[in-house]
C-alpha cells in the first residue's frame, strides 16, 4: 500500500510540469509583444515594449521562457498576480480559505440528501417517490450553475433583502482586519464565533447560503444516481435473497447488509466531489461574487494574468492528483476485495 | 428495423424518456423553421444577427410587438431565442462529434498500439483532465480572442479526454478477441484492423457517454458566453444573451422582477434543452446498458 502511494505521488510534479508546460504552450499564441503589454501598467511604458521583452525573455524559445519560470518556482517566487494584487503565494493563502469553507459548508447536505433520497429511489424503484426524486436530481444537473445562480440572486436578493452575494459586510470586513481578531483555524465562520463575534458569524454564513445552495442542487444529481444504481445492483444480490428468506426485516435487510455495499462506490465519488468544490467552482463563485480560488482564477484566465494562471491551476492539478490517490486507497479500504498497487 | 422497433418499445416504457425526445424534438422544429417563425427582416446580411430596434441601454418588457421583450440595446428577444436554437444544436452537436473523433482517435491509438505510445498519449489525457473546471477554456479562449469559434474549439479542447479513456480500455478488450486475430492472420494492416474490426466493436459505449455529455457541454459553452468570452453581442446565442442580462437581474429601484424576460427567457430556454438531451442521454444509457435491466 505505502509503495502504490508513493508511487503515485511521484506522479504529482509529472502532472505539475505537465499542466504549466501546456499553459505556457497556450500563451505562445500571443506575439512577444502583446504577453510584453500584460506586463505594463503605464501606457506611457507602452513605448519600451522592447525593453520588456528583454526584460522577461518574452522572445527566448518555448523551452527557455518555460525553464526561466520553473527557475523562479524553484527559488519559491510564484510572481505577482495583476488581477489579486499582490503575490501569487499569499493570493492562494486568501482565496483558499474562502473556496475551503464553502466546500466544507457544501459537501456534508450533498452527501446527506444524495444518499438518502439515493437509496429510498432504489428502494422504491419505479414508484412515484423514485421518479418525483429523480426528475428533481436531473433538473439540477440540468440547470447552468449562472442561471440558477442568478434567478435565485433576483429572488432572494432582489426580492427579498435576504442572502446578499460577495463574502460579508462592510462592518464584518473591518472587524476581521482589525489586529484584535484572531484568525484560529482560517474557516472564517468558526473563527468569528471563537472570537465571540455572533453577528460577524451570522453575517459570513448568510453570505454563504445561496453559493451553497446552487451547489447543492446541481451536484446532488450524481451522487444520487450513483447512490440509486449502486443499491439497485445490490437488492439483487443472492446474500439479499438469503436475508429475506430467513425472514429478516426488510429495514434491516436495508440498512445493515445492502447499503453497507451499496456505498462503496458513493464513497470513492464524494473524494472527488469533495475536490471538485474545493478546486473552485468557477462560476457559481463568480455569479455569487464569493473571493474564492474559481473566481480567482478566472479573473486571472480572463485577463491572461499569466502568474495567477499558473498558481490557481497548480493548486487545482496538486489536489486533483491527491483527490484521485485518496478515492483509490478509500477503494481499498472500504472494499477489501480490493488491493491495490499489484 | 427490428432495432428500431425494439428502442422504440424500450422508450414507451419510460415516460422521462418521451419527454426528453419531445424537448429536443420541439426545439428541432423550431431550428428547421426559424426563417418562418421568426422571419428575417430585409436587407439583413447575416439572419444570425438580432435585429435592433433603437439603442436604448434599458430592456423593455414583452409587448406585442416583441413577445419576448427587448434586451439592453433592444435586440428583439424572441428572434434571438429562435435563432439561437440553430446555434444551440450547432455548438453542441459539433463539439461533441469532434470531441468524440478526438477521443476516438487518441483513445483507439492508446489502446490499441500500447507501450510508449499509450504512455504518452494518456498522460497527455491525465493533464488535460487535471485542469480545475472550465479554467482552460477560458484561457484558450482568452489567448485566440472571444469568439463563438473559439468558445467551440476550447471545449472540444477540453472534452475529449473522457472519451479517450473510455475508448482506451474498450479497444484494450476488444483487440484480444477472435475476430481480431482472424483479420490479423488474414494480412489486414493496423489500420484496417482499428477503423473496421476494433472501433465498431467499442462505439456503443461512446456513443452512451456523448449522448449524456451533450447537455453539459452546452452548459460549458454557454458559461463561457455568460462570461463574456463567446459570440459578439447581437448574435444570436442564448449564453450570449443571458450574459445581456447580468446588470439587470437586480431590476429597477423598488421593482426587482422589471426585467425577469432578460433572465428567466433565455435561462429557461438552456435548461430544458440542457433537459432534454439529458433525458434522452439517461433512456440512451437505460437501454443499452444490460446490468440495468430489471
Amino acid at each position: 500500500m505505502l509503495k502504490f502511494i508513493l508511487k503515485r505521488l511521484a506522479l504529482l510534479p509529472l502532472v505539475l510540469f505537465g499542466v504549466t508546460a501546456l499553459l505556457f504552450s497556450c500563451l505562445q499564441f500571443l506575439s512577444p509583444e502583446m504577453r510584453a503589454a500584460l506586463y505594463v501598467k503605464d501606457p506611457r511604458q507602452l513605448s519600451q515594449l522592447d525593453a520588456v521583452i528583454e526584460k522577461y525573455g518574452l522572445r527566448k524559445p518555448l523551452p527557455v521562457q518555460y525553464g526561466i519560470w520553473l527557475k523562479q518556482v524553484a527559488h519559491g517566487d510564484l510572481g505577482y498576480s495583476e488581477t489579486a494584487k499582490m503575490p501569487v503565494a499569499d493570493a492562494i493563502r486568501s482565496f483558499f480559505p474562502a473556496t475551503f469553507e464553502l466546500t466544507v459548508v457544501t459537501f456534508l447536505p450533498i452527501m446527506v440528501v444524495g444518499v438518502f433520497f439515493g437509496v429510498l429511489s432504489a428502494v422504491y424503484r419505479d414508484k412515484l417517490l423514485d421518479h418525483i426524486t429523480r426528475f428533481v436530481a436531473i433538473t439540477g444537473y440540468s440547470l447552468p450553475s449562472f442561471v440558477l445562480g442568478l434567478g435565485l440572486l433576483m429572488v432572494f436578493y432582489g426580492r427579498l433583502h435576504l442572502f446578499p452575494p460577495g463574502r460579508y459586510t462592510l462592518d464584518t470586513d473591518m472587524l476581521v482586519h482589525a489586529d484584535s481578531f484572531r484568525h484560529w483555524t482560517g474557516l472564517l465562520t468558526l473563527d468569528c464565533l471563537l472570537n465571540g463575534q455572533w453577528h460577524a458569524a451570522a453575517d459570513v454564513a448568510e453570505h454563504m447560503v445561496l453559493p451553497a445552495a446552487t451547489l447543492l442542487y446541481i451536484s446532488v444529481a450524481l451522487l444520487l444516481r450513483i447512490t440509486r444504481s449502486s443499491m439497485l445492483e445490490e437488492l439483487t444480490k443472492d446474500y439479499v435473497r438469503t436475508a429475506r428468506a430467513k425472514g429478516l426485516p426488510e429495514r434491516a435487510i436495508i440498512r445493515k447488509h445492502a447499503l453497507a455495499n451499496a456505498l462503496i462506490p458513493v464513497v470513492t465519488l464524494s473524494s472527488l466531489l469533495f475536490i471538485g468544490l474545493l478546486g473552485g467552482v468557477v462560476i457559481t463563485e463568480t455569479v455569487f461574487d464569493f473571493p474564492g480560488i474559481g473566481r480567482w482564477g478566472v479573473q486571472a484566465a480572463q485577463q491572461l494574468d499569466i502568474p495567477g494562471v499558473l498558481g490557481s491551476t497548480m493548486l487545482a492539478a496538486f489536489l486533483f492528483v491527491i483527490a484521485n490517490l485518496v478515492s483509490d486507497v478509500l477503494y481499498a479500504v472500504v472494499d477489501p476485495r480490493i488491493r491495490v498497487g499489484d | 428495423m427490428s432495432v428500431l422497433k425494439n428502442i422504440w418499445k424500450q422508450l414507451k416504457r419510460r415516460p422521462m424518456s418521451l419527454l426528453g425526445f419531445g424537448i429536443i424534438g420541439s426545439f428541432l422544429l423550431v431550428a428547421v423553421l426559424a426563417p418562418v417563425i421568426a422571419p428575417t427582416p430585409a436587407g439583413a446580411r447575416d439572419a444570425y444577427i438580432i435585429p435592433q430596434f433603437g439603442y436604448s441601454p434599458d430592456p423593455v418588457l414583452p409587448s406585442r410587438e416583441h413577445i419576448f421583450g427587448t434586451t439592453e440595446q433592444q435586440y428583439d428577444l424572441f428572434y434571438g431565442m429562435v435563432w439561437g436554437t440553430r446555434t444551440a444544436f450547432r455548438v453542441a452537436l459539433q463539439v461533441v462529434g469532434m470531441a468524440m473523433i478526438i477521443g476516438l482517435l487518441i483513445g483507439g491509438a492508446a489502446g490499441f498500439y500500447g507501450g510508449w505510445i499509450d504512455e504518452i498519449l494518456m498522460r497527455l489525457t491525465d493533464i488535460v483532465l487535471a485542469f480545475p473546471d472550465i479554467l482552460l477554456a477560458v484561457v484558450i479562449v482568452a489567448v485566440t480572442g472571444p469568439s463563438l469559434n473559439h468558445v467551440m474549439y476550447s471545449v472540444m479542447a477540453v472534452s475529449w479526454p473522457s472519451y479517450a479513456r473510455l475508448v482506451r480500455g474498450d479497444v484494450l478488450s476488444v483487440k484480444e478477441r477472435d475476430f481480431v486475430t482472424a483479420a490479423r492472420a488474414l494480412g489486414a494492416s493496423d489500420a484496417r484492423i482499428l477503423f473496421r474490426h476494433i472501433l465498431p466493436n467499442s462505439i456503443y459505449p461512446v456513443l452512451v457517454v456523448a449522448s449524456l455529455s451533450m447537455g453539459s457541454i452546452v452548459i460549458t459553452a454557454a458559461a463561457l458566453s455568460f462570461l463574456g468570452l463567446g459570440a459578439p453581442p447581437g448574435y444570436a446565442d442564448w449564453g450570449q444573451l443571458i450574459s445581456l442580462s447580468q446588470n439587470w437581474i437586480m431590476g429597477a429601484s423598488g421593482d426587482p422582477f422589471a426585467y425577469w424576460h432578460t433572465v428567466v427567457i433565455p435561462g429557461l430556454a438552456i435548461f430544458l434543452f440542457v433537459l432534454g438531451w439529458n433525458l434522452l442521454g439517461d433512456a440512451a444509457r437505460d437501454i443499452l446498458d444490460p446490468r440495468q435491466k430489471a
